[in-house]
């Protein structure tokens, strides 16, 4: 595994060597069965949780319909509390930002808050190019960053691994990034996550640089929140001088009482919690407390595109929150990698064509079949996104995009079904050959399809010609 | 060639031509509970207390003493406005850098507001407070609630609180669950968090 999502394979394939591995299998059964079930708990105890969903999803769905007046409001009111607010059309744009922010502070290192943005524009490798080391500092970021390994899951990213590839993680690797692993490291995730707090702190003390994202931003207000778990995301945004928070147009919500379905939505939905131990707000620059250079990079990068679908656009409200990867059944067994993208599961399956657009890659046109349509991730959504209907009217964009080329074997199936089954006696005269076309499959048939299952007997006469022979059963059928 | 802004706008506003916004608002459900509900109280020291912080109940007398024997040994910082008296502690004027802050065992806030429904405590980072890095950084956080602090849920919070101060919303103390799924108090913030229910402030005087 290298650390780019850069050149994967396309689903299936990925998901076939993903299949194979027994290991990964038993640690996301175990993973999303668990967040499963406390998830179900804590949404239990909310008696209108479905009048909640269809706040939240309104929140959202208000805010990107009136995008244009709420990005200008927020910009407004960010830039009033003291923000610099830039504008990114795509991740290089983005990145440069970043870069050119840290320069000016003649900084050679910058300290992340754990954020999906940040890893979709590839900011740490951008960063890295222009000699400014970006650390990731939340537990699980840090042990994918230290392993050159990939993220696997929204929430806990590093879930595919266990607590003894973990510990050979940081014996390896912590070294050469700072402060070194204790050599009395055991496997104990609190005594791994001891390791972590002492090799994190002196990078929190020194930074001067914070690099974060937002999970919502209040166009009224010019507030940015983050939600987190660790205290992480509170030292990176609190202890540098300088704060850029790198955050995708979608993130925006109209009025501060709009944080109030979605700070009650999110925790419950993702953690299973009823509310995540740390939650920052932050209004631009607060005199005498925190960063007192404060930036705001609003990005696009492809959510314009998405904004134009009309189906499709229901996937900005996402809060990442993660629901929909514990309860499919495709992710369940296949983890995150097989997705080839940050944004992995169901809503990575629509967000990446939506953002990517279709087409171009057969990787991305891979991924809006990448499910069994079963609807569990619509049920759990907790912005009420109808991901099977985007899903199928992806497959339609895809099938679309590659119109007029050489036929897919399915194609050629499909279009010769229609011409035999368009007359009945094209259909008795095929019948008739069914024996000695399956003994001819079984010779020379894809080996994909029946390496794993059995083609079954021809049967020895045809409907029909029973039907014949008997008059419908009327006569003797011996 | 355009500048980012513009051309971002002119592609939202092209990607929605012809969508109206549905003027219907559906707004967030929410029960409606008495202020200064006994109940909301006991609700708020269970939950939190369910994170594995520590919460104590205790009268305005009893109050400092409660608090000297949570404080660890070493160091202890306190917010410029904290309306307790703790002996020997540092009052914080600002100045001290994020390294001599890592050299305090203790910080004692008072706080905003307390959420029942989910067990979480509200800094808004006024005098009483204090600045961000104060709660943070040492290892053990004692808050002081008012039961008049204590509200029902989200909602109720939301409307209390001014989005012009920074706010911090504590639900236990820092913890993660990223190895294995295994809960594990730390990475970061303070890994003890205590906190002391007392009645509210006029009631002492």
């Amino acid at each position: 595994m290298t650390g780019t999502f850069v050149g994967m394979p396309v689903f299936p394939e990925a998901a076939r060597e993903a299949l194979a591995d027994s290991q990964l299998r038993h640690n996301l059964a175990h993973a999303t069965s668990t967040i499963r079930a406390k998830r179900a708990k804590v949404v239990a105890e909310v008696p209108d949780w479905e009048e909640l969903r269809l706040a939240g999803a309104a929140v959202k769905e208000r805010a990107l319909l009136d995008l244009e007046t709420q990005l200008v409001r927020l910009e407004e009111t960010l830039t009033a509390n003291g923000a610099t607010v830039h504008w990114a059309r795509d991740a290089a744009e983005a990145n440069a930002i970043v870069a050119g922010i840290a320069k000016a502070h003649a900084a050679t290192e910058v300290v992340k808050v754990k954020s999906m943005v940040t890893q979709e524009i590839g900011l740490n490798e951008a960063l890295a190019e222009e000699g400014i080391a970006a650390w990731e500092t939340d537990l699980a970021e840090l042990i994918v960053q230290l392993g050159d390994d990939l993220p696997s899951h929204i929430l806990v990213p590093a879930i595919h691994r266990n607590r003894a590839e973990i510990r050979d993680i940081f014996r390896s690797k912590m070294g050469a990034a700072g402060r070194p692993a204790p050599d009395d490291l055991t496997d104990e995730p609190a005594v791994l996550a001891a390791a972590a707090r002492e090799h994190l702190r002196e990078k929190f003390l020194r930074a001067k640089v914070g690099v974060s994202g937002a999970n919502f931003a209040v166009a009224e207000t010019g507030t940015l929140v983050v939600v987190e778990s660790e205290g992480n995301g509170r030292m990176c945004l609190t202890l540098p001088d300088v704060l850029v928070s790198v955050v995708g147009i979608e993130k925006v919500v109209a009025r501060w009482e709009d944080l109030d379905p979605m700070l009650r939505l999110l925790p419950r939905s993702s953690t299973g919690e009823r509310m995540n131990p740390y939650t920052s707000m932050w209004s631009g620059i607060a005199p005498g407390d925190g960063p007192q250079e404060v930036h705001v990079v609003l990005l696009d990068n492809g959510r314009t595109r998405a904004l134009a679908d009309e189906v499709g656009r229901q996937a900005l409200r996402c809060i990442r929150c993660s629901a929909c990867l514990n309860v499919c059944p495709v992710y369940e067994r296949t983890g995150g990698h097989a997705y080839g993208s940050v944004y992995p599961g169901p809503i990575g399956a629509i967000l990446n064509p939506l953002l990517k657009g279709v087409g171009h890659d057969d990787q991305i046109d891979s991924l809006p079949y990448a499910s069994s349509l079963c609807g569990a991730c619509f049920e759990v959504c907790p912005v009420r996104i109808d991901i099977p209907s985007v899903l199928v009217d992806q497959r339609a964009q895809v099938v679309d995009a590659h119109r007029g080329g050489v036929p897919k074997p399915e194609a050629m199936a499909m279009k010769g079904a229609a011409y035999v089954l368009k007359r009945s006696r094209r259909l008795s005269a095929l019948e008739r050959l069914t024996g000695l076309g399956m003994r001819f499959a079984r010779r020379f048939g894809p080996t994909a399809w029946t390496g794993a299952r059995d083609l079954p007997d021809a049967p020895g006469e045809s409907f029909r010609d029973w039907w014949q022979r008997t008059d419908g059963g009327r006569k003797d059928d011996a | 060639m355009t500048d980012a802004r513009s051309e971002i706008l002119a592609r939202v506003r092209e990607a929605l031509a012809g969508s109206t916004v549905d003027p219907v608002e559906t707004s967030a459900p929410r029960e409606v509970h008495p202020v200064a509900n006994p109940e909301l109280v006991d609700l708020f020291a269970e939950r939190v207390a369910d994170y594995r912080a520590v919460v104590e109940r205790c009268s305005a007398e009893d109050l400092e003493d409660r608090i000297a024997a949570a404080l660890p040994t070493g160091q202890v910082i306190v917010p410029p406005g904290l309306s307790i008296r703790i002996p020997d502690a540092i009052v914080d004027d600002g100045t001290l850098t994020a390294a001599r802050l890592d050299l305090i065992a203790a910080v004692v806030t008072e706080a905003r507001v307390g959420i029942a429904e989910t067990g979480t405590i509200v800094l808004d980072h006024t005098p009483d407070q204090g600045r961000r890095a104060i709660s943070l950084v040492p290892d053990t956080h004692i808050c002081v609630v008012r039961e008049d602090q204590v509200v029902a849920d989200v909602p109720d919070a939301i409307a209390l609180l001014d989005p012009s101060r920074p706010q911090t919303w504590i639900s236990g103390p820092s913890a993660t669950s990223d190895i294995e799924l295994d809960r594990v108090e730390g990475v970061h913030g303070p890994r003890t968090l205590h906190v002391l229910i007392t009645p509210p402030r006029d009631v002492i005087s």
